[in-house]
């Protein structure tokens, strides 16, 4: 039985029509991510489910009871926001508290929960504080704990990390990871960063000017994108995208290399003759002159990034990027024999950029 | 140590200071000096600038003769149209900011109200209150003064309203409080400062008018500023009078600003939101 059901979700802003027939179910305990570029209607969907913004049509459905229409309170939905939103005028203890309050529980009750709250997120030393005396990340764990505390039925998270330094975002990733597996609840999470998306979800919902693209488990979406903004959208450095001709089984490059195509798609069909759009990941090339499937490259850049290196070259004008070796190319080699995992890459319809399976 | 320059830099700042406050100190202790003198030191040349005597007379007849009641009805019409007008003027600026009610251009059309000099509209305001028989009543004036400053009130609080950042209102209606309960717990705290210093302002307004007061009471709810000018007389003017009853007025004055001053810092929404 699904948690939460989104039935033909629309919403208008005058005339722009930000969300688009949007239905989705969410499993209870599920964690889901959407992602999408900036005005993608990502945030605006997290918005109509808690209430923050009417929908124009279509219609909500939490746990047994349509929830469209509601007032946010009367939602039972805990809401993290990428500002954090903390009360200034209140110290953390009661920046906590401030929702049980709001729902008149007793003051033992609230106690309690306040402390498992911080205890769990680590700002039980802070309680005392208000917010301007604290850093960044304890700002967002105390907002945080202001979400968890309540007993809610689903938890929204909008963009909570965008405003962290890169490497404490990586430290709240892993705990509100581990959050949800303590907590059981479902999280239905925004961001518009491929590598939260993909580190987090347990399904992503990837959005694009407020229809869903394409929707599955992390590593499904990546291995297997439905078309090529999809596919270029998700991993970093980002696919390469060629446009290659095909025929007789033999594969061409926009340079004339060319390399055999069979074993070319996933499910070991062959490819009809024509001219596809190639999605090449960087890290399906490996410098290497063994296999059939090898071309030759002249690497221009190369960026080390101490484990890998980046090194890019360009095929007839094309530009494209390789994960290599840490040490290539320094041995004045930047000529370099490219061996391609053919049978990892993706092919595309030139003219709708649909993947070809 | 501090160097030379930095310490001449310190003392023309000081000095600079300290003509300022003489300049703005000087008319209040003027008019106290002049309460407490005898008539002689009052019409003395030169003038006397320490009194040498204390005399608390003037004060006394004031209290006597039952003169000083109407530094009461300006408290009264002051405070309660204060109150009336803060209540008014800030749900109507929350709702300008939040809602839109009007559309664009209400907040403008509101604040014009004050652009008319008062002058022009005391005539019919005047028979508008005889035929209601509102004249020299409490509700007359206390009507009066709020009608006048909710305008001021809904500007001042609609630039207030407006900093508040949106999320912290949408993230207390997710937590579980009414529109109302915002206002309330998360509004007021948070305009905390632009309150005080709009309540002051507004204090100040219906304390010192005089106009409305002159035409609008005759004997009942006659506030200082006029009885001050009633001493002024074509055969007599009661300088130590008038003083003492300026001081009875000036005194809550700096009572209420003293007091607030502590409350109208900037600064206090410091870490809301993001760093």
């Amino acid at each position: 039985m699904p948690d939460l059901s989104l039935k033909n979700i629309n919403k208008f802003y005058g005339k722009v029509h930000a969300v688009k027939n949007i239905s989705i179910d969410v499993p209870i305990g599920e964690f889901v991510v959407l992602v999408g570029p900036s005005g993608c209607g990502k945030s605006t969907l997290l918005r109509c489910i808690a209430g923050l913004e009417d929908i124009s049509d279509g219609d909500i459905v939490l746990g047994d009871r349509s929830i469209t229409g509601l007032a946010p309170r009367d939602r039972n939905i805990a809401m993290v926001f990428q500002s954090y939103a903390l009360y200034p005028y209140l110290n953390v203890y009661e920046n906590i508290a401030f929702g049980l309050r709001a729902r008149k529980m007793p003051h033992a009750e609230i106690e309690k929960q306040v402390n498992w709250a911080s205890e769990l997120l680590d700002i039980s030393d802070y309680l005392k504080r208000y917010p301007r005396e604290l850093s960044g990340g304890q700002r967002q764990r105390v907002a945080i704990g202001r979400a968890i505390v309540r007993d809610a039925d689903l938890f929204l998270f909008d963009e909570p990390l965008s405003n962290l330094d890169a490497k404490l975002r990586d430290g709240m990733r892993e705990e509100i990871k581990r959050l949800h597996g303590q907590l059981g609840k479902t999280f239905i999470y925004v961001t518009h960063d491929q590598i939260e998306a993909m580190t987090l979800a347990e399904r992503i919902i990837l959005l694009r000017d407020g229809e869903i693209e394409q929707v599955g488990a992390p590593l499904d979406l990546f291995e297997r994108p439905d078309n090529t903004f999809v596919a270029g959208f998700l991993g970093s450095p980002p696919m390469n995208f060629v446009k290659v001709t095909v025929s007789g089984g033999t594969l061409t490059l926009p340079d004339g290399q060319t390399m055999p195509a069979e074993g070319a798609l996933k499910d070991g069909t062959t490819l009809k003759d024509g001219e596809f759009t190639w999605g090449v990941r960087p890290e399906h090339f490996s410098q290497s002159d063994q296999g059939a499937r090898t071309l030759r490259a002249n690497l221009e850049v190369i960026q080390p990034t101490g484990s890998r290196s980046y090194g890019t070259f360009y095929l007839a004008g094309v530009h494209l990027m390789a994960e290599l070796e840490a040490r290539v190319g320094e041995q004045d080699t930047r000529e370099v024999t490219l061996s391609v995992a053919l049978e990892r890459t993706v092919f595309f319809d030139k003219a709708t950029g649909k993947a070809i399976s | 140590m501090i160097r030379w320059d930095k310490g001449w830099r310190l003392i023309l700042r000081l000095a600079c200071a300290l003509i300022v406050t003489i300049l703005f100190v000087f008319p209040v202790y003027w008019l106290a000096a002049i309460s407490i003198k005898t008539p002689e030191e009052i019409y003395a040349y030169p003038p006397v600038w320490i009194p040498g005597q204390v005399h608390f007379s003037s004060y006394l007849t004031l209290f006597t003769d039952g003169d000083a009641w109407s530094v009461w009805n300006s408290l009264v019409t002051a405070g309660i149209s204060t109150t009336l007008a803060m209540v008014i003027g800030t749900i109507a600026a929350y709702s300008i900011v939040r809602f839109r009610t009007g559309g664009d251009h209400l907040a403008i059309w509101i604040i014009s109200q004050r652009m008319i000099p008062p002058i022009c509209v005391a005539f019919p305001i005047f028979l508008l209150f005889v035929s209601w028989q509102m004249v020299d009543t409490y509700l007359g004036l206390i009507l009066l003064y709020t009608a006048f400053n909710v305008p001021y009130v809904t500007w001042m609080m609609r630039g207030y309203i407006q900093e508040i950042p949106l999320e912290l209102e949408q993230c207390a209606l997710v937590d579980g409080l009414t529109r109302w309960a915002v206002l309330w717990k998360v509004v007021m705290p948070m305009a905390r400062a632009g309150l005080f210093a709009t309540a002051v302002f507004t204090f100040i307004f219906a304390w010192n008018d005089f106009l409305f007061a002159l035409i609008l009471t005759k004997s009942e709810v006659v506030t200082y500023t006029v009885k001050v000018t009633g001493y002024f007389g074509s055969q007599a003017t009661f300088w130590s009078k008038i003083s003492a009853m300026s001081m009875l007025g000036v005194l809550p004055m700096i009572f209420v600003v003293g007091t607030m001053q502590r409350f109208i810092v900037r600064g206090i929404s410091l870490g809301a939101v993001k760093g």
